[in-house]
Order: C-alpha cells, then sequence, then structure tokens
C-alpha cells in the first residue's frame, strides 16, 4: 500500500501503471464472464430438433365449404377455414379505419376461398373457439377467445377485445389446388 | 443472561472455533422483543416453518416425479395412487402453498397496518417483497408440473405475458419456452428452477432476518423501545406463542389436507394437458386472482401503448408498487391505531383486494370488467394518491409515551419491576 501510494506521489498524476493494469485485467474478466454467460443463456433457446419441426403439408381436399380444420405446426395449432361466399364479402368489405389493427383481407388470404390462420390469440396465447360446430364464434363470426373475451372476424382480425394483434397468417404455398405446405 | 449449557467445556470448545451456541444464545434466546407483540407477529415465523415443510415435501416429491411431457401427470397420479404416503405428501405440498401465501399476506397486511416498513425497517420490508416475488415464481412454475389443462394453460397465459415487451417481446417468450409453445423444454426448465427458488428464498429470508434483529421487531404501538423495561427475552415469551400459533396452524391446516385437499384446487387440472384445447375458463391459483383482475381490467389503449402491454405494466407494478411504499407514506406514525383515516383506508384497502380477487376468479364480462377497472384505479390511488396524502392532511392521535405504559395499565410505575420478574421466572 505504501509502495503504490509512493508511485502515486511521485507521478504527480492521479494516474499511474497500476491503475491501467487494474482497469484493464477488470475489463477483460469482464468481458470475459459476459461471453462465458452466453452459452448459459442461449442454451434455453429452441434446439436444433425443435427448430427442425418447422414446416407441415395438409391435405384440403376434404373440407367442405363452411368447414374448419385444426392442424399442428411447431406445436400451434393452425386453423385452416374454407370460407362461404358470406364470410368472404363480410371480411371484403369492412372498413380498414374500424380495425385495431388494420389489414385488407386480401393480404391475409391468398385465395379468398381459403384463410389460413394461427390458432393462437394474439392476447395470452389461448386457443379461441370457433372452430367446431356449436363453438361460439364471437361477434363477428369469425373466432372468440373465452380467456379474456377477444373476438376475431371471417378474416382472423381483432374487432374487440384485450388482444392487440390479428391472428398471424403463417408463411404457406399451395402446392397444388388441394394441397398446402405451411412454414 | 448465560445459558448454563454454555459451561460445558465440550460446547466452550466448538464456540471458541464456531461461535453457534454463542449466536444462538443472542438471536434465539435472549434477543429483546417487544413486550407487546400481538398474535398479528405470529406470522413470520410460521411463513419460516410453512417453508421448510414445503422444501421437505417438495424434495421428497421430487424423488417419483418426471418431468417429462408424456410420464409428468402420470407420474403424479402415480405418487397418488401407489407411492406410499405419496397422496399426503403431495397433499401437504399442495395445500402448503396456498397456506404459505395466506400467512405471507396476512403478514404483509400486518406490515401496512402497524407501518412496519417505516425507518429503520425500509430494507427489511424491500427484502420482505422481493421474497413475494421469488415465491409467485416459484408457485406459478411448481403449479405447472404436474402438466393438467390448468398447468398448462396457465404457462400459456403467463409466459405471454412477456410478448407485450415491445420489440424483442416475441423472442424473449421463445427463449422462455426453448420452442414455439409451452412444450417439453419448458417443463424441463420449470422443473429445474421450481427446485432451486426455494434455496434462494431461503437466502432472501436470512437477509430478512438479519435485517430485522437489527433494530428488533415493530409492534403494535409503532413506537421505538425506550429500555428494557420495554423488552422481554424472546425464549420462552415469544418461542412458546410462536408454537401456540403454530399448533393452531397446523390443526386448520390438517383439516384441509385430510378432510378438503382440493379445496383450493382446480378440477380441471385433473385432465392431462391438451396443447389443442384451451379450457373455457382459466382462471390461476386464488393467490394471483388480484393481479389476474388487474391485468384484465385494461380493456382499451392508451395512444401508442396496447391495452395487453398497459395490463402486464399494471400487473407487475401492483408488486412493485410496494417496493416504494417506506416514501410514499411520510406519516412519521407507524401505528394504524394512531392514525385515524389510514385505519379506515387500511380496511377499504383489504376489501379492494378481495375484490379484485372475487372479480379474477369470474369471466371477463359485463359487470366484472367495471368494477375490476374500479378496483384496479383504488388499489393503486391507495398507494400513489392517498398515502401521500395522508402524510400531509392527517391529525394522528397523542402517541403513548412507552411501551410498558399501556401494557402495565397506564401505571409508570418502578419501570425495572416487572423485567425483573421475567429473570426470575426465567
Amino acid at each position: 500500500m505504501a509502495d503504490s501510494e509512493d508511485i502515486r506521489a511521485g507521478d504527480g498524476h492521479g494516474e499511474t501503471r497500476r491503475d491501467f493494469l487494474y482497469l484493464a485485467t477488470g475489463a477483460f474478466g469482464a468481458a470475459g464472464g459476459a461471453i462465458a454467460l452466453w452459452p448459459l443463456i442461449h442454451q434455453m433457446s429452441p434446439a436444433r430438433d425443435t427448430l427442425a419441426l418447422a414446416t407441415t403439408e395438409v391435405d384440403l381436399s376434404p373440407i367442405e365449404v363452411g368447414q374448419s380444420i385444426t392442424v399442428v405446426w411447431q406445436g400451434k395449432p393452425v386453423f385452416i377455414r374454407r370460407r362461404t361466399e358470406a364470410e368472404i364479402e363480410e371480411a371484403g368489405t369492412v372498413a380498414l379505419d374500424d380495425l385495431p389493427d388494420p389489414q385488407p383481407d386480401a393480404e391475409r388470404a391468398r385465395k379468398p376461398e381459403w384463410l389460413i390462420v394461427v390458432g393462437v390469440c394474439t392476447h395470452l396465447g389461448c386457443i379461441p373457439k370457433g372452430q367446431a360446430t356449436g363453438d361460439r364464434k364471437g361477434e363477428y363470426g369469425g373466432w372468440f377467445c373465452p380467456c379474456h373475451g377477444s373476438h376475431y372476424d371471417t378474416s382472423g382480425r381483432i374487432r374487440k377485445g384485450p388482444a392487440p394483434k390479428n391472428l398471424p397468417v403463417p408463411s404457406y404455398e399451395f402446392l397444388s389446388d388441394s394441397l398446402v405446405r405451411i412454414g | 443472561m448465560t445459558q448454563p449449557w454454555m459451561k460445558n467445556r465440550l460446547v466452550q470448545w466448538i464456540d471458541y472455533r464456531l461461535p453457534m451456541f454463542s449466536f444462538a444464545e443472542k438471536e434465539l434466546i435472549d434477543y429483546p422483543t417487544p413486550r407487546n407483540l400481538s398474535y398479528w407477529w405470529n406470522f413470520g415465523s410460521l411463513a419460516g416453518i410453512v417453508l421448510v415443510i414445503m422444501i421437505v415435501t417438495g424434495i421428497v416429491l421430487a424423488m417419483h416425479y418426471t418431468p417429462h411431457v408424456d410420464h409428468a401427470f402420470d407420474s403424479v397420479e402415480r405418487i397418488m395412487r401407489d407411492v406410499n404416503y405419496g397422496w399426503l405428501i403431495r397433499y401437504i405440498h399442495t395445500n402448503g402453498g396456498s397456506a404459505f401465501f395466506i400467512i405471507v399476506y396476512i403478514h404483509i397486511f400486518r406490515g401496512l397496518y402497524y407501518g412496519s416498513y417505516k425507518s429503520p425497517r425500509e430494507i427489511l420490508w424491500i427484502l420482505g417483497v422481493v421474497i413475494l416475488l421469488c415465491m409467485m415464481a416459484t408457485a406459478f412454475m411448481g403449479y405447472v408440473l404436474p402438466w393438467g389443462q390448468m398447468s398448462f394453460w396457465g404457462a400459456t397465459v403467463i409466459t405471454n405475458l412477456f410478448s407485450a415487451v415491445p420489440i424483442v417481446g416475441d423472442i424473449i417468450v421463445t427463449w422462455l419456452w426453448g420452442g414455439f409453445t409451452v412444450d417439453n423444454p419448458t417443463l424441463n426448465r420449470f422443473f429445474s428452477l421450481h427446485y432451486l427458488m426455494p434455496f434462494v428464498i431461503v437466502g432472501v429470508v436470512v437477509l430478512h432476518l438479519v435485517s430485522l434483529h437489527q433494530h428488533g421487531s415493530n409492534n403494535p404501538l409503532g413506537i421505538d423501545a425506550k429500555g428494557p423495561q420495554d423488552k422481554i427475552p424472546f425464549h420462552p415469551y415469544y418461542t412458546v406463542k410462536d408454537m401456540f400459533g403454530l399448533s393452531a396452524f397446523l390443526t386448520i391446516f390438517a383439516g384441509f389436507v385430510f378432510f378438503a385437499p382440493n379445496f383450493f384446487g382446480e378440477p380441471e387440472n385433473y385432465i392431462p394437458a391438451d396443447p389443442l384445447l384451451t379450457p373455457p375458463h382459466i382462471v390461476p391459483e386464488w393467490y394471483f386472482l388480484p393481479y389476474y383482475a388487474i391485468l384484465r381490467s385494461i380493456t382499451f389503449d392508451i395512444w401508442f401503448l396496447s391495452a395487453k402491454l398497459i395490463g402486464v405494466v399494471l400487473m407487475f407494478g401492483s408488486i412493485l408498487v410496494l417496493f416504494l411504499v417506506p416514501w410514499l407514506d411520510r406519516s412519521p406514525v407507524r401505528s394504524a391505531r394512531y392514525r385515524p383515516i389510514y385505519k379506515q383506508l387500511f380496511w377499504v384497502l383489504v376489501i379492494d383486494c378481495v375484490v379484485l380477487g372475487w372479480v379474477g376468479g369470474n369471466p371477463p364480462e359485463g359487470i366484472f370488467v367495471i368494477i375490476g377497472q374500479i378496483a384496479t384505479l383504488y388499489y393503486f390511488a391507495h398507494f400513489l394518491v392517498l398515502m401521500p396524502l395522508l402524510s400531509v392532511i392527517e391529525t394522528p392521535r397523542p402517541l403513548p409515551t412507552s411501551i410498558a405504559e399501556p401494557v402495565l395499565g397506564g401505571g409508570s410505575g418502578p419501570p425495572a419491576a416487572a423485567p425483573q420478574t421475567m429473570e426470575k421466572a426465567q
């Protein structure tokens, strides 16, 4: 201690080679610690086998007009609804200004007859009702989330309730008229 | 007063090297405690005992539990049906969770009523709020482990809260899940953390106790001890009082464990988790209902902030506001006994929390939305508006001059007389 004080006093400034070494060592240690922490954090992200389950192919031929099916994609339910003329009409004519998350129906359904959305409420992740016959479909004829009361329309757009966003549209591709690949 | 066993040569030999005996004598036996503590002061030690019960039963349950989505539900049912006394251990553990929250909530409201958070006990109070947060995380993850319908959907709803974080919300949620939904990686990490957290709680409890013993307990009068006549040794006076309270608690607790073990539970959680079917009515465990009501009370956007984000912020804010209580309440008088207006508002807050719990247990429709919004508004108004306001406008009643005075029937008496008698009694 006395030695370092001597060095400091002799230098005339507050800074010494030793101060530099303290700082450099500290910075090196902190950076190393942060880098060592990353594997411990990143191990919690989806593992490679989880990421591998990325696409799902669905045969659409058995679905009649007005029917809906639920398929699993990445562990999540995906709603596929073959919409009626009335439903398409309703989804296409609503004024965008009335929507909490404005998006035209044409952007959401590549083929107007087929609506494909991830069936996970954008509020807190419940599965909305409206797939099975007899389900409550909400005030806008689409889906109704029973957890916190969000209403979705026939384009899967949020119309009323706490959910902030429309039901997301997954990336999908029609491989033929009756076969779609999701993901 | 030196304990007789301190004269033992072996005890002395050990104590010279590891001062466990003198520590116990100082902190558990002689520890001077206000002479006027009521039964509301039982709940701290009671919470500590329940924590030990939870750790012991939890370690034993972990010997039979399998943290895998295909086996978790069945392994819990096996504990209930096949493992020797498994039903008993699990029912103690599940009801113990509810008991822990009842006790801790009473403990917190005790602190609020008697101003136990005021100087010099601010850090003691803050550590208590940290313990509450750790308990909530532990209880939430523990509830997921049986992998029933409520486990799964509770986990889904609560982890989705983090998606409200702007920009990085979805990244955080995927990271928490270890996948694209609540799934096996989620269950595994929750099991790991559920096992870890109780020991974190033990650590914070130790700090809580160190901080408590620095200045000693507050008391129903809220005034500082003026001298030795105001305090009595912890043992035997409060050891016996705590033991009596513990007996009363265990009697009631055993009543639930043996006669109504599923009273606090949800029947829905005896249905195995189905990721494609949300139950019609998701409710958290009863001890989370008030926060759930606050979360759901926000049904409207404010400027660019979504209803979801505000709801989440308010829900966490309802706990975080407790951290500020020592500085929101500027009144120099601790105990509500001498604060006529605060005393009434305290009970309004208690009722408000019960109302929030009731709203949280009901579907978010019609009148419940309105009631939930009013109760949420009042909750925050109590802490952020009324508490600071009362510090200014309330005229407190005169405080007694010492703890001993009202206890000894107002007689100022010879101050040293009472403690001397007690020393003899020991």
